[in-house]
């Protein structure tokens, strides 16, 4: 009976996180084509519901009703499997996120290592749907997909050891109480334009949206998915933009912390904060998006290991000099 | 610890299973994914007994950087193909007996193992350093590491990079007439030499791209 009344506690939590969390997918799926829309001067989805709004789940109900379309020539598993797993690991890196002190549905030890391995398996999600659907578009934007996501996790790995240097934890609570009196976006902020163009990289964003190259590769790996399949490929993705937003505003702008710890900032709750940090992230990479355009292949490698990978190293022995010469070196 | 008991099993099970699967299943790619899930239930394994960095560290270096490799080199090139090109061909290959040897020295080797930790079962506590419950296992890993065995620590990176030197050497191979983008030579580039005024005579023409 105890199991079971913790069970329940439990699964009743993780619906009060997963919900909003899809709820909000939706909405910035909108804010996206809103703001790509406007820069260019058009007005984008403003139909659905006052202001549009409703539009993702317009989309949503219709990706429900069309039909599911399996290759013949397909792996059939596989290619079931891959949208699957695209969308749970894009979910199950929420766990650790921290929303305020108490706010967090498993503090861990190891929070921003979890976050990064799930991160790192969120390839394979990519690499199925484009080998199962045995097709020479999916599997070239998978292998580009895949080459693209290893490169600029190595970055991204280095710069997490700049900020775990500062902190000395490797719990996210921890790495945003460490920012207290001064957000870490001030003394590593070349280590912040990097980890933000590595997000995009990480994610599929444009300007790196090689494995969906639409004037190439038809739209890479998702080419063979139809319906539903589609639809969570699609959901996996935006969710893992908003952890790529919630893990740049812990790891650099002070997560839950407000800016200045004065009267009419912090009567706000902490994760309001965090959402307002999380959808400034937002909008600048949907400006990116809607500004930028495409890199070519051989740049997007020659800018991740021979531009960014020995700058962030560069950094992790200037930081971790500069904390032991003045004696800052977090030892508790 | 009913809850810890029942998760054990199903994810030793699912190890094992995974395990046999890699030798069993007939295609090769299915059989990395297998691998990958045994990757998988082993850093949960990992997890369960508290060693939840070096579980993390399973996930990310072996699931996230090697397995993939792994499945790029297998979906490449067509190893299904030549496997049964083996088998059916009348010459007899030389990679099976190797392979026998050298699976014949790890099950050997297996077997002295278990057969320590069964004969001499105080074995795991003759361990020098004592672990603190109340100290995280990534402080306490960095402990050891960086001060004691600092020197066995560095020489396996460098035994990594002569590896890596060594496969990126044996691979290299320069090829002649391949234009490359150098953005020094591209910004740096000034009006005088981008631009040049010819007065081609008739029916001779240009030569440009020199």
């Amino acid at each position: 009976m105890e199991y079971f009344l913790i069970l329940f506690s439990e699964v009743y939590k993780i619906i009060f996180l997963l919900v909003p969390v899809l709820t909000a997918v939706a909405l910035i799926v909108w804010l996206d084509r809103r703001i790509w829309a406007l820069v260019q001067k058009r007005r984008g989805p403003n139909v659905v519901g006052p202001f549009g709004l409703f539009q993702s789940l317009a989309d949503a109900l219709k990706y429900v009703f069309k039909e599911i379309i399996i290759p013949a020539s397909s792996n059939k598993i596989i290619f079931i499997l891959a949208p699957i797993v695209t969308m749970t690991l894009a979910l199950i890196a929420w766990a650790v996120i921290p929303f305020s002190e108490t706010f967090v549905l498993a503090d861990i030890n190891v929070g921003i290592l979890y976050i990064f391995a799930v991160s790192s398996l969120g390839v394979y999600g990519i690499i199925m749907g484009g080998w199962a659907s045995n097709s020479k578009y999916p599997f070239l934007g998978s292998i580009r997909s895949a080459a693209q996501m290893v490169s600029y996790e190595v970055s991204i790995g280095v710069i997490i050891i700049n900020v775990l240097l500062c902190v000395g934890s490797l719990n996210l609570s921890d790495i945003v109480i460490a920012q207290k009196n001064l957000w870490f976006i001030i003394p590593l902020f070349p280590m912040f334009i990097i980890f933000f163009i590595s997000a995009l990289a990480e994610t599929n964003r444009p300007p790196f949206d090689l494995p969906e190259a639409e004037a190439e590769l038809v739209a890479g790996y998702q080419t063979e998915y139809s319906g539903m399949m589609y639809a969570m490929f699609w959901l996996g993705e935006y969710a893992n933009i908003l952890l790529m937003c919630s893990l740049g505003s812990i790891l650099f702008l002070g997560g839950w912390l407000s800016p200045v710890d004065m009267f009419p900032f912090n009567i706000i709750p902490g994760p309001f904060w965090m959402i307002f940090k999380m959808l400034l992230l937002f909008i600048l990479f949907s400006l990116v998006k809607a500004i930028v355009p495409r890199y070519r292949y051989d740049q997007l490698m020659k800018l991740g290991w021979k531009i960014f990978l020995p700058l962030s190293l560069s950094w992790v022995v200037l930081t971790s000099s500069y904390l032991l010469y003045f004696d800052l070196l977090p030892v508790n | 610890m009913l809850a810890h008991a029942i998760f054990f099993y199903i994810f030793s099970f699912i190890a094992i299973f995974s395990a046999v699967m890699v030798t069993v299943s007939k295609n090769t790619v299915h059989s990395v994914f297998f691998l990958i899930l045994d990757f998988i239930s082993i850093s949960f394994l990992f997890i369960m007994i508290g060693a939840e960095f070096l579980g993390m560290i399973m996930l990310i270096v072996y699931v996230g950087a090697v397995a993939i490799l792994f499945l790029f080199v297998v979906m490449m090139l067509n190893v299904a193909q030549q496997k049964n090109e083996w088998f059916t061909s009348g010459t007899r290959s030389t990679h099976i007996p190797i392979g026998l040897l050298i699976s014949l020295i790890i099950f050997s080797e297996l077997i002295i193992v278990i057969g320590g930790w069964k004969y001499k079962p105080g074995l795991t506590d003759s361990i020098s350093i004592k672990i603190d419950a109340n100290i995280t296992n990534t402080k306490l890993l960095g402990n050891v590491i960086y001060t004691d065995y600092i020197h066995l620590f560095q020489l396996s990176g460098m035994i990594l990079l002569v590896a890596m030197i060594g496969a990126i050497v044996l691979t290299f191979r320069e090829r002649s007439g391949v234009k490359k983008q150098s953005y020094f030579k591209q910004i740096s580039r000034e009006k005088k030499e981008g631009v040049e005024l010819a007065e081609p005579e008739s029916n001779k023409g240009v030569k440009i791209d020199t």
